[in-house]
């Protein structure tokens, strides 16, 4: 849709330049190179930190509920407890164990989390990639639905139907929040799909025959796996944080544990004034954490796409030390650093030799080193 | 002036799609709800109010859907939102009245506050790629995923129960008569302070993380490099030439990404019993009062989509391409 006043390369952290750049440069030669630069994402030291965090919830989620050391629902006798060795978080008003509750509750946080992200990506890839590869008036309907649901606020559309429901569980929850939280990404993919549908090895396998739906399965959507995950990664995020809020606020039904359940209590039940700080504090920080850690990994991703954000994987001091004045202007590349930025998706480089133009061997050019 | 007049008819759309959705949310759920509560309410509601209720959420089975959405147009555009339940017999759109100003003072106020702090250190820590400037990062990425009410839940716990620096709920000290006196204005700011921080604290570091990577990406662009190679004062290159580009994602950004700011400071408002529309949506939730649930929920649209005409103007003005389309 033309009438938005974003260009789509800068509302996009990816700039096409950088992938084409590395298109050309693509095909290395050397196989012990090219493995190397699989895992050029995971060596990202702000995705490694995303990811253990990450996955120290995913295993939390699963065995949560078997190491709790007591049942959440307990009631116990130690009312409104501080932190002691039998309850390490605490007591709430009820004497039931704050520890394990959020232990119990992170299942639920990470489901909805899962079920909301699957969702809401399949939905911006379905309406994003089509939009942008259908083109004229479906794309117009398309864009124009999406924008409709970025702009409308959704938490009060969220609380509106969640709340017509009695007691909506984890599930409702999640597919409510995923119909209302796809929106950006397919703004994100349809803007990337537009870019990709110009060029050539897209325009070569439409001359050579091949049709629509192998074109976006097989050539286009591999060349979106960056923006789709990164897509993926912030619907986890607003899941997660709309979660919570909803079910602070008292929507949810109260009796399926999550982190916003626990902080739903403490404030139903003064937490605050009555200095029980270890009843909502611990909650609140889950949360940022888990955000954290997912944002995290969506800067790795960032940054495999877009090499502009790198640091040249080196930290402030050591740049100060080998006497390299950062720039505006300038990505520095260090000369005996493995080349992170080759192949940010194999099949680009793939589909410039389907392409059938000779391809221009450049990796062996000269890395600059801005001193 | 034809980008504008674009803009203007996506706003009406978005408009039209909100008062829609308000339109068929009470009649694919069960009406039943409403249709108890106008019982319980038997005889003390006027005719005319039960009448625009049925019309609202759909009890009135008897008349086609179309003539239903007819009527329903009719009554919004009439200003009439139904009567609340939870402040019985105040129709709905007495109770907005009420507590909007409360709202667009406090989270406007806030919101712009952050975006112009937010987009300056962002410009600043974009600039200096690559020094201490980034070890910030990590630090605004925390207060980037932490949820707005219990940053609130934690000042009030700090600032004003443990130091009772500031008043911990209200809008301004019960007792006083709202009026322009010196007395009043303080206690409104002093009141507000620590709801205002919380808007402005956690939504900050989404604006510097959107300013910094934009100043990277426009950072290498040719015109940064021959500003710079013409020896023009580096100030000058970082605000005249980078700045000012990196900005313009920044105004739409602004636009896109309201939404998710007022629906942030509503529960935020419920956290700090803020008189404004957020605590009144909570207490519509805790009555189950169906109409003034939705008259907030358009309100709220509306609010949206009118800071976002407001943003276009701010791009169109910021933006000479987008003057010369037309």
């Amino acid at each position: 849709m033309s009438n938005l006043p974003i260009d789509p390369a800068a509302a996009v952290p990816v700039d096409t330049e950088s992938l084409v750049e590395s298109a050309v440069e693509g095909p290395s030669t050397d196989p012990a190179h090219r493995k190397k630069k699989k895992f050029v994402f995971v060596r990202n030291a702000k995705s490694i930190t995303g990811l253990v965090i990450l996955a120290v919830f995913v295993v939390l989620a699963i065995i949560g509920p078997w190491i709790a050391p007591h049942n959440p629902n307990d009631v116990s006798l130690d009312l409104l407890a501080p932190p002691s060795g039998s309850h390490w978080l605490g007591t709430d008003h009820l004497g039931r164990d704050v520890f394990s509750q959020l232990l119990v509750g992170t299942r639920s946080v990470m489901i909805v989390g899962l079920v909301t992200g699957v969702g809401a990506t399949l939905l911006a890839v379905l309406i994003g990639v089509s939009a942008g590869f259908l083109g004229g008036i479906p794309d117009e309907v398309l864009s124009a639905l999406a924008n409709i649901f970025l702009v409308l606020p959704a938490l009060p559309l969220i609380i509106i139907i969640a709340s017509q429901m009695d007691n909506a569980g984890s599930m409702v929850i999640a597919l409510v929040l995923a119909a209302t939280g796809w929106a950006w990404g397919a703004r994100v993919l349809r803007a990337q799909t537009l870019s990709l549908r110009g060029r050539d090895f897209i325009e070569a396998a439409r001359a050579t025959g091949e049709s629509t739906g192998r074109i976006v399965w097989f050539e286009t959507l591999p060349n979106l796996t960056a923006i789709i995950a990164s897509s993926f990664v912030s619907t986890v995020t607003f899941a997660v944080l709309s979660q919570t809020t909803l079910a602070f606020i008292g929507v949810t039904s109260i009796s399926d544990w999550s982190w916003g359940t626990v902080l739903y209590w403490a404030q139903a039940n003064q937490a605050l004034s009555r200095g029980a700080w270890w009843w909502f504090v611990p909650a609140g920080l889950l949360v940022a954490v888990l955000g954290m850690a997912l944002t995290l990994i969506n800067f790795g991703i960032d940054e495999f796409v877009n090499p502009r954000l790198r640091l040249a994987g080196m930290s402030a001091r050591e740049m100060r030390r080998s006497g390299i004045r950062p720039r505006i202007g300038f990505t520095a590349r260090v000369r005996n650093l493995p080349r992170t930025y080759a192949h940010p998706t194999p099949v680009v480089s793939a589909g410039v030799r389907s392409s059938g133009e000779p391809v221009a061997t450049t990796s062996d050019e000269p890395k600059e080193t801005v001193r | 002036m034809k980008f504008l007049l674009r803009r203007l008819g996506f706003y009406v759309l978005t408009a039209w799609a909100a008062v829609t959705l308000n339109f068929f949310i009470p009649r694919v759920m069960k009406g039943d709800p409403v249709q108890s509560l106008i019982n319980r309410f038997q005889g003390q509601i006027d005719q005319d109010a039960v009448h625009s209720l049925y019309v609202l959420f759909g009890l009135d089975k008897k008349q086609s859907l179309w003539q239903q959405y007819v009527d329903y147009w009719k009554e919004i555009l009439h200003g009439n939102l139904g009567i609340s339940f939870a402040f019985f017999p105040t129709p709905v759109s007495q109770v907005i009245k009420d507590s909007l100003p409360w709202t667009v003072a406090l989270v406007g106020m806030a919101t712009i506050i952050a975006v112009v702090l937010g987009t300056l250190i962002g410009t600043y820590l974009g600039w200096r790629r690559g020094t201490w400037a980034d070890s910030i990062l990590p630090v605004m990425t925390f207060f980037s995923s932490v949820p707005y009410f219990w940053l609130g839940l934690l000042f009030i716990a700090l600032l004003a129960v443990t130091f009772p620096v500031f008043p911990a709920s209200n809008a301004y000290t019960p007792g006083m008569t709202p009026s322009f006196s010196f007395a009043f204005l303080q206690s409104v700011v002093q009141h507000g302070f620590l709801p205002a921080l919380t808007i402005v604290l956690s939504s900050v570091a989404g604006w510097i993380l959107g300013m910094r990577n934009m100043m990277v990406t426009v950072g290498s662009e040719d015109y940064v490099t021959v500003a710079q190679a013409k020896g023009l004062p580096e100030r000058r290159v970082m605000y005249g030439y980078a700045a000012r580009n990196a900005v313009l994602p920044q105004v739409s950004s602004f636009a896109l990404s309201l939404g998710f700011v007022v629906s942030g400071s509503l529960v935020m408002e419920l956290v700090f019993s803020y008189p404004g529309i957020g605590a009144q949506l909570f207490a519509a939730i805790g009555a189950k009062d169906y109409p003034l649930m939705q008259g907030i929920f358009l309100v709220i649209t509306v609010a949206v989509l009118l800071a976002n005409i407001l943003a276009d103007v701010v791009y169109v003005f910021l933006d000479p391409r987008t003057r010369q389309e037309g």
